[in-house]
């Protein structure tokens, strides 16, 4: 009897000895996905379950983003940027469209609405074929490949204030807004994305990748609402040269160049025959910046 | 049969308390504040620093008409003494190194003063800009350390963006406009001091103990000593890199 007791004790110490720097062993292991299988997104009232999005991501997603995450896929070595840019790597949880400021995750319903959309200019399609419930799990699924997604909150959502009306004025200060905060130096004056540093961007991983073309048509990338084009350049996209411009334009002064931004698009819009109308010049890249 | 249960128990305890007192003994005593100084040097010929074409920026080429940039990825003084490089305590386990002025990185002439920006985990700075051309400032830390990348333009007059890192990591800092321009922020975590012109350094504030000093060059790596300062005494920690 004694001598049972005896037994037992000295194994649980014995024991409690092995297990205590194993809580130290278990955070080294970042890459233990299998433990954060129950990653939830939620969409309004839906909620998605990483779990429930395996069988989709293996079927339509593996090709380019790897069965990691990572962005290894088999057909991403045929990807060729900046033409291709390369399938992001979900590891990093870093993210071109966000609602979110610069160095925040972005919240559920941004990744949800980018799946949908696809991203143009990419090889990345729409996936509008999904239910949204798939969308949803496949969202926890994306979330489930970065400890960040553990370790962090996403960002507060910019606000946005609404539209006003589209007045040759504000096409004007639009146009001071462009030549002030020197968008050309890579877009452009005419946003033509032939500015003088075009040819030297590099994304963070040292690839090249080429500035937004206003002129040839495409969209932007994060959508083509005003508000979708406000918010890319008051959020920057993470993870490529474009900075977020949060502290440097006031709201307002971000719908002013919405609107400029637009008289360079290939689309057909009021403020295009504002522009035509007042016989607006591009920016002088050689002239003293405009003070704000 | 009984005795070996007991020896068993005594051995387990044993190495509990080994552990206990491993951790503790981590902690230095607080008291006569010393410090660590030395000198940085190079072997053999400093490296050619290569020019920079800043033709695509009329400013940046202006405010370099008479003294072309070059990059600064070795700037060895006149005696071998290397500027730049990072000396700090990697075994540091005391509180950090709380600020004694506001740091300061500053976009001056399309370059990037200083170079290299030392810092404490947590510790706050400022990015500022002089330049009358727009910059972007572009760490790109990685995130997995828990530091995360962020990306903030700087267009002429732009006020100051204020930031600190939560772990300590060498980070790469970058403007996209001007491709030339290349830093660092260097977060380490406690005491720390940038070699100057002449690849001397202090770091002062040091309680008395053993440590390990690490010195950090952003192109020839890490190098450590082992240096012992005594209470209100002076340690000493010469290091000699050779140029990749």
């Amino acid at each position: 009897m004694q001598r049972n007791h005896l037994r037992k004790w000295s194994l649980l110490v014995g024991a409690a000895v092995v297990a205590l720097p194993l809580p130290s062993w278990a955070q080294l292991t970042q890459y233990d996905f299998e433990t954060r299988m129950n990653m939830e997104a939620h969409i309004g009232n839906i909620t998605g379950h990483a779990k429930d999005a395996k069988g989709d991501y293996r079927r339509y997603c593996v090709v380019c983003h790897g069965q990691n995450g990572d962005g290894n896929g088999e057909v991403a070595l045929w990807l060729d940027p900046p033409t291709w840019p390369k399938p992001r790597d979900f590891q990093l949880g870093i993210f071109k469209c966000r609602s979110t400021p610069t160095g925040t995750l972005p919240t559920d319903q941004d990744l949800f609405d980018t799946i949908a959309r696809g991203l143009d200019r990419s090889a990345m399609p729409q996936w509008s074929t999904f239910t949204k419930q798939e969308r949803a799990d496949l969202v926890a699924w994306v979330k489930h490949f970065s400890p960040r997604w553990t370790n962090e909150k996403p960002g507060t959502p910019i606000t946005i204030p609404p539209e006003p009306e589209v007045t040759p004025e504000r096409i004007k200060a639009g146009r001071d807004v462009f030549a002030r905060v020197q968008c050309w130096k890579c877009h452009g004056v005419q946003g033509q994305a032939n500015g003088p540093s075009a040819a030297t961007l590099q994304d963070d991983l040292g690839r090249p990748i080429a500035p937004f073309n206003f002129t040839d048509g495409t969209r932007p990338k994060c959508g083509d609402t005003d508000q979708d084009i406000y918010r890319i350049f008051m959020t920057g996209l993470d993870g490529t040269p474009m900075p977020s411009f949060a502290d440097n334009i006031k709201p307002d002064e971000a719908w002013d160049l919405v609107f400029y931004l637009r008289t360079f698009m290939a689309q057909k819009s009021k403020e295009k025959a504002i522009a035509k109308q007042l016989g607006l010049k591009p920016v002088d890249p050689n002239a003293p910046p405009p003070q704000q | 049969m009984r005795n070996r249960y007991n020896f068993a128990a005594v051995i387990s305890a044993a190495v509990l308390i080994c552990c206990g007192a491993l951790i503790l003994g981590q902690k230095v005593n607080a008291a006569g504040e010393g410090k660590i100084s030395g000198t940085v040097k190079l072997d053999g010929a400093a490296p050619h620093m290569r020019g920079i074409d800043m033709s695509k920026d009329p400013y940046c080429a202006k405010a370099h008409a008479s003294d072309p940039g070059k990059l600064e990825t070795y700037v060895v003084g006149a005696s071998g003494g290397v500027a730049n490089v990072v000396v700090y305590i990697s075994d540091w386990s005391g509180s950090p190194d709380v600020a004694k002025k506001v740091l300061v990185f500053d976009q001056k002439n399309c370059m990037y003063t200083p170079h290299v920006l030392a810092m404490d985990v947590n510790e706050t700075f400022k990015v500022t800009t002089s330049d009358q051309t727009a910059h972007n400032i572009h760490p790109n830390p990685n995130p997995m350390t828990g530091n995360i990348p962020w990306n903030q333009s700087q267009p002429p007059g732009a006020p100051p963006v204020e930031k600190s890192w939560k772990a300590p990591e060498f980070i790469e800092v970058k403007c996209n406009i001007h491709p030339w321009m290349h830093g660092w922020f260097a977060v380490v975590k406690g005491p720390y001091a940038t070699t100057d012109d002449n690849g001397s350094y202090t770091i002062n504030d040091v309680p008395p103990g053993n440590y390990t000093v690490t010195a950090w060059q952003e192109a020839a790596g890490t190098q450590t000593q082992k240096v012992t300062v005594a209470a209100g005494g002076a340690g000493t920690a010469n290091f000699t890199f050779k140029a990749k």
